[in-house]
């Protein structure tokens, strides 16, 4: 079964112009997002997007845009009360060894 | 940033030693470490040390895997190798996962331009070539990594089950490898470790519950305990497990509304719903579903598919709602147990 999440929810756009249609987000997007067409790539899924950043840094003509970060609402709460970025992980006691 | 001096074994892991072959099989102590992990116990010291190994009998044509230092990935990725020869290049992810490392940055570009000079990987390896899991692209720009190591990165496949169909057909991922799961086994894993969470903080409540019951007119029982462990389960456990056949979107939704269902099934059974404990009831209705709406909302963290933006957007609309209801719950509960 398909998990789907919030609609129109999600910060990515493709900047059509700059995409030389190389295929590098297809390779890189976990959720299908990306499609080749024509040799462009234009996004055909955009509510799969979960804004992992993968595609826009691995987008050698810079075309993809998106606010990248981790959806985790701990971390989120988190980053409220230290005013930090949200990050990944649940390591309180992390740190090196 | 990848500094891990104080992560070297006394076994010195900075000489030039020969490099070490690993197994793929796991032995019992692989798979008692992986269980205690998922339960919390030392999960944030189960680590490999970073660098170079050897599965089979790998020479200069061998392809190269890049992965993580956390042992549970390491572990799932040499069981899924039986007869391949390749060579492994852990990055120091300080032990964390490929995916996690990439959102932070530690399975990034820098580490891994880095490792490749650490372990003078162009002296092992004849060729040009980096095979890394797909889901390391969130923080390894390979581009980037051709020009300053001249190594072309290459994505994977997601999972480690499909690293030998890949390289059996050339090198080329299907769709269905491209593609992040989140099968009911997958879910499941995750669990123990919200259970345990939840469990902590638990017994601060008990802690606070059982002063109360010093003065109490109706004290809290077996029964209040049951109620409120039934949310806890059904926001930490059930919801997760259950995922995609709960309707609504919003983690926050689906958690309360099996702890909604659950809660008045269960104060109902109680019959609490009788006029003389009638404010108990409501108070556990309003109280309980908000605490399983919360407690479900923070598993937007372990699942494979939510966005920041969503889950801001899911938090901004729920959070008021959840305080407000677990607040005048809270109040009711009060008002029964010291009034009586």
């Amino acid at each position: 079964m398909r998990h789907k999440y919030l609609k129109n929810a999600t910060t990515l756009s493709l900047i059509a112009e700059k995409c030389t249609g190389c295929g590098k987000c297809t390779e890189v997007c976990p959720h299908g997002v990306f499609d080749m067409d024509d040799g462009k790539t234009p996004i055909v899924h955009k509510d799969l997007c979960m804004e992992c950043g993968a595609c826009a840094l691995n987008c050698p003509a810079r075309a993809i845009e998106v606010n990248a970060g981790v959806g985790c609402a701990t971390a989120i709460i988190k980053s409220w009360f230290t005013g930090e970025e949200p990050t990944c992980g649940c390591s309180d006691n992390g740190g090196c060894c | 940033m990848s500094e891990n001096n104080c992560c070297c074994p006394s076994s010195g892991c900075c000489g030039t030693s020969a490099i070490q072959t690993v197994s793929t099989q796991l032995t019992f102590q692989d798979r008692l470490g992986a269980w205690k992990v998922r339960w919390g116990i030392g999960r944030m010291n189960y680590t490999v040390d970073p660098g170079i190994y050897a599965v089979g009998n790998p020479d200069e044509k061998s392809p190269v895997l890049v992965s993580a230092n956390y042992k549970l990935t390491f572990d799932t990725l040499r069981r899924h190798l039986s007869g391949v020869d390749c060579w492994l290049l852990l990055l120091d992810t300080k032990g964390v996962n490929v995916w996690c490392a990439a959102g932070k940055g530690t399975f990034g570009t820098d580490e891994l331009v880095e490792r490749i000079k650490a372990v003078g990987l162009s002296e092992i390896v004849a060729h040009k070539k980096l095979y890394l899991p797909q889901l390391g692209a969130p923080g390894v720009n390979a581009h980037e990594v051709r020009q300053r190591t001249g190594f072309f990165v290459t994505f994977g496949p997601v999972r480690a089950i499909d690293i030998k169909p890949y390289i059996a057909a050339g090198y080329i991922a299907t769709k269905e490898m491209r593609t992040v799961r989140f099968t009911i086994w997958d879910r499941l894993v995750l669990t123990p470790i919200e259970l345990i969470a939840a469990a902590k903080v638990s017994l601060m409540v008990f802690g606070v519950l059982f002063l109360i019951n010093l003065f109490a007119a109706r004290p809290f029982g077996f029964l209040d305990f049951l109620a409120y462990a039934a949310a806890v389960l059904i926001g930490t456990v059930v919801t997760p497990v259950l995922l995609p056949f709960v309707p609504g979107k919003a983690f926050a939704f689906k958690g309360w509304l099996l702890g909604a269902i659950g809660t008045v099934l269960i104060v109902w059974a109680y019959g609490w719903f009788a006029s003389s404990t009638l404010l108990l009831a409501i108070g556990y209705t309003l109280s309980l579903p908000a605490l399983a709406a919360f407690l479900a909302m923070n598993f937007t963290g372990a699942s494979t598919y939510t966005s920041p933006s969503g889950v801001l957007k899911e938090m901004k609309t729920s959070l008021p709602f959840i305080a407000l209801s677990l607040l005048a719950g809270i109040v009711l509960i009060l008002i029964k147990t010291i009034i009586g």
